[in-house]
């Protein structure tokens, strides 16, 4: 899902790669990436469910506003994947209820 | 233990003058402010200040004074080079977001995990705008996503939103991320419209147009199908009463879809302070009732740019310029050229605001209490 060529921008191939784990998967992505965009370009669109009826979700706004993309990252729930950028070891899970302090 | 017990209110730290929002609203605010020789703190959530402008690759519309035939992400290179000539006077703090304002003046930020409080005397609020949601069945489907979304993706982290699109809007953000998503090797099945008519300009309906996308109008999505993403889309015709036509459904097979109905500002942190509010629909909903200084119905506390109304970026600009003219003043600074560039700025709004794509924009700021920029 990686824009390859483009006529205005540059996207650097020579990135650094970034190692994640995704519900418990090894997986990786590139410095510079959020959480959801690496998960996006792996082709994970599923990043939460809704609360009650657990019905799945993925992100709407890309730009913090309206919580959609909200993952449980190294134990901590409720966290905007969309604005959060990716670091090395990270440990991502799809996160499925109000959230809860994971210590 | 939590980590979170472990955070402590530690700091109260004091400002003449906070603006909240590094969009080109509150970047150009910052700057006639430090102009002024006005110390203020800039704060952004992003860790790039440019708001809006950072993921527009387009050429941009409307006059030379505020960057016109500029594509957006050089626009925000160049009003960000103008505000850090200022780092004497502009404390910038970006990766930090506000999540409270108080009706003393108040301001609480999230910034490093640690809460922090500021003591402000004015406030200048340009948080910009957030995109609307459609209503239709399975509308929460992974997969389908506002506009602005999927330019962020796409222009800002290089990630396409999928393979084959539906755009579903046609005003001018539905055709130009159309276009740039065509930039990006997406396939885009269709562009629909539910107006009998094109919302954007013709130039950006053109242009997509000669790369074959067909836009259709009076059509409306009536649901999204698919179990974790969606797959497929039904459309539906709409007859001179807006109602659905029976029998006019038709099947995409899909693996996006992009919703461009419009964007609202984004007024939270207005409505938590307490300013008097007032939904005007031109201007995309619930709005703050302003004065001719771009001050609210609080003292001291300043909004512009989207947040004040939706309007664009060339207008975003020249209302954060007068925000901040107008907040220094009142602070007892004076910028050199003051009533020179009042004028001038004023005389802007009012030309950018002609016109017939104006008009809409001139009933809403007339029901919103602002008489003086418009004709
Ligand atoms: C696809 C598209 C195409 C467009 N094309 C054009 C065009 O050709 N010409 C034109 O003139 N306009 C165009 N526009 C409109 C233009 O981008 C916006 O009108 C303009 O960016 C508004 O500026 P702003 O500063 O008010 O808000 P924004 O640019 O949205 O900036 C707001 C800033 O506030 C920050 N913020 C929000 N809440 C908080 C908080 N609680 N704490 C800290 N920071 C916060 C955000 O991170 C953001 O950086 C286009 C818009 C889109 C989406
Ligand atoms: S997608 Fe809206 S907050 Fe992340």
């Amino acid at each position: 899902m990686r824009i390859k060529e483009h006529p205005i921008l540059n996207f650097k191939e020579e990135r650094k790669v970034i190692h994640f784990t995704f519900n418990n998967c090894p997986v990786t992505g590139y410095e510079g990436d959020t959480i959801a965009s690496a998960l996006h370009a792996l082709g994970i669109k599923k990043l939460s469910e809704s609360m009650n009826l657990k019905r799945p979700r993925g992100f709407y706004c890309a730009i913090g506003n309206c919580s959609s993309c909200r993952m449980i990252v190294d134990g901590e729930p409720n966290v905007k994947t969309c604005v959060t950028l990716l670091k090395e070891g990270m440990d991502v899970k799809v996160q499925s209820n109000k959230g809860e302090i994971y210590d | 233990m939590s980590k979170y017990s472990l955070i402590k209110v530690k700091y109260m730290i004091k400002k003449d003058l906070v603006i909240i929002g590094g969009g080109p609203a509150g970047l150009c605010a910052a700057k006639m402010v430090a102009e002024a020789n006005q110390s203020c703190m800039l704060i952004d959530r992003n860790q790039i200040l440019g708001g809006q402008l950072i993921k527009q690759t387009h050429m941009f519309f409307g006059s030379e004074k505020q960057y016109a035939k500029t594509r957006g992400i050089d626009i925000a290179e160049k009003l960000v080079e103008d505000v850090k000539k200022y780092s004497d006077l502009i404390d910038i703090w970006e990766d930090t977001t506000v999540v409270g304002l108080y009706q003393d003046k108040v301001v609480t930020v999230l910034k490093n995990e640690r809460y922090v409080k500021i003591q402000a005397k004015a406030i200048i609020i340009a948080t910009g705008a957030s995109e609307k949601v459609l209503a239709f069945e399975n509308n929460d489907l992974p997969g389908i996503y506002g506009a602005g979304a999927v330019q962020t993706l796409m222009n800002v982290y290089g990630v396409k939103p999928g393979h084959k699109i539906v755009m579903v809007g046609s005003g001018n953000i539905g055709l130009i991320v159309s276009y740039q998503l065509m930039q990006a090797g997406v396939n885009v099945l269709s562009i629909i419209e539910a107006s009998p008519k094109i919302g954007g300009y013709k130039v950006h309906a053109s242009k997509v147009r000669r790369l074959g996308v067909n836009i259709e109008t009076s059509c409306t999505i009536k649901k999204a199908i698919g179990h974790e993403n969606v797959k497929k889309i039904e459309t539906i015709k709409l007859d001179e009463n807006w109602k659905e036509i029976e029998g006019t459904e038709k099947e995409y097979e899909v693996d996006a879809v992009c919703i461009a109905v419009g964007l609202t500002p984004l007024t939270n942190l207005l409505s938590m302070i307490g300013c008097q509010m007032k939904y005007v629909s031109e201007l995309g909903g619930l709005v703050p009732i302003i004065n001719e200084n771009h001050e609210t119905s609080i003292e001291n506390i300043y909004v512009c740019g989207d947040a004040s109304g939706i309007e664009e970026a060339s207008s975003a600009i020249v209302e954060g310029y007068l925000a901040g003219l107008h907040a220094c003043k009142k602070l007892g600074k004076f910028h050199p050229k003051n009533d020179e560039l009042m004028n001038e700025y004023h005389q802007q709004l009012t030309n950018l605001r002609n016109g017939p794509f104006g008009e809409k924009i001139r009933i809403g700021l007339k029901k919103q209490g602002v008489c003086k920029d418009v004709s």
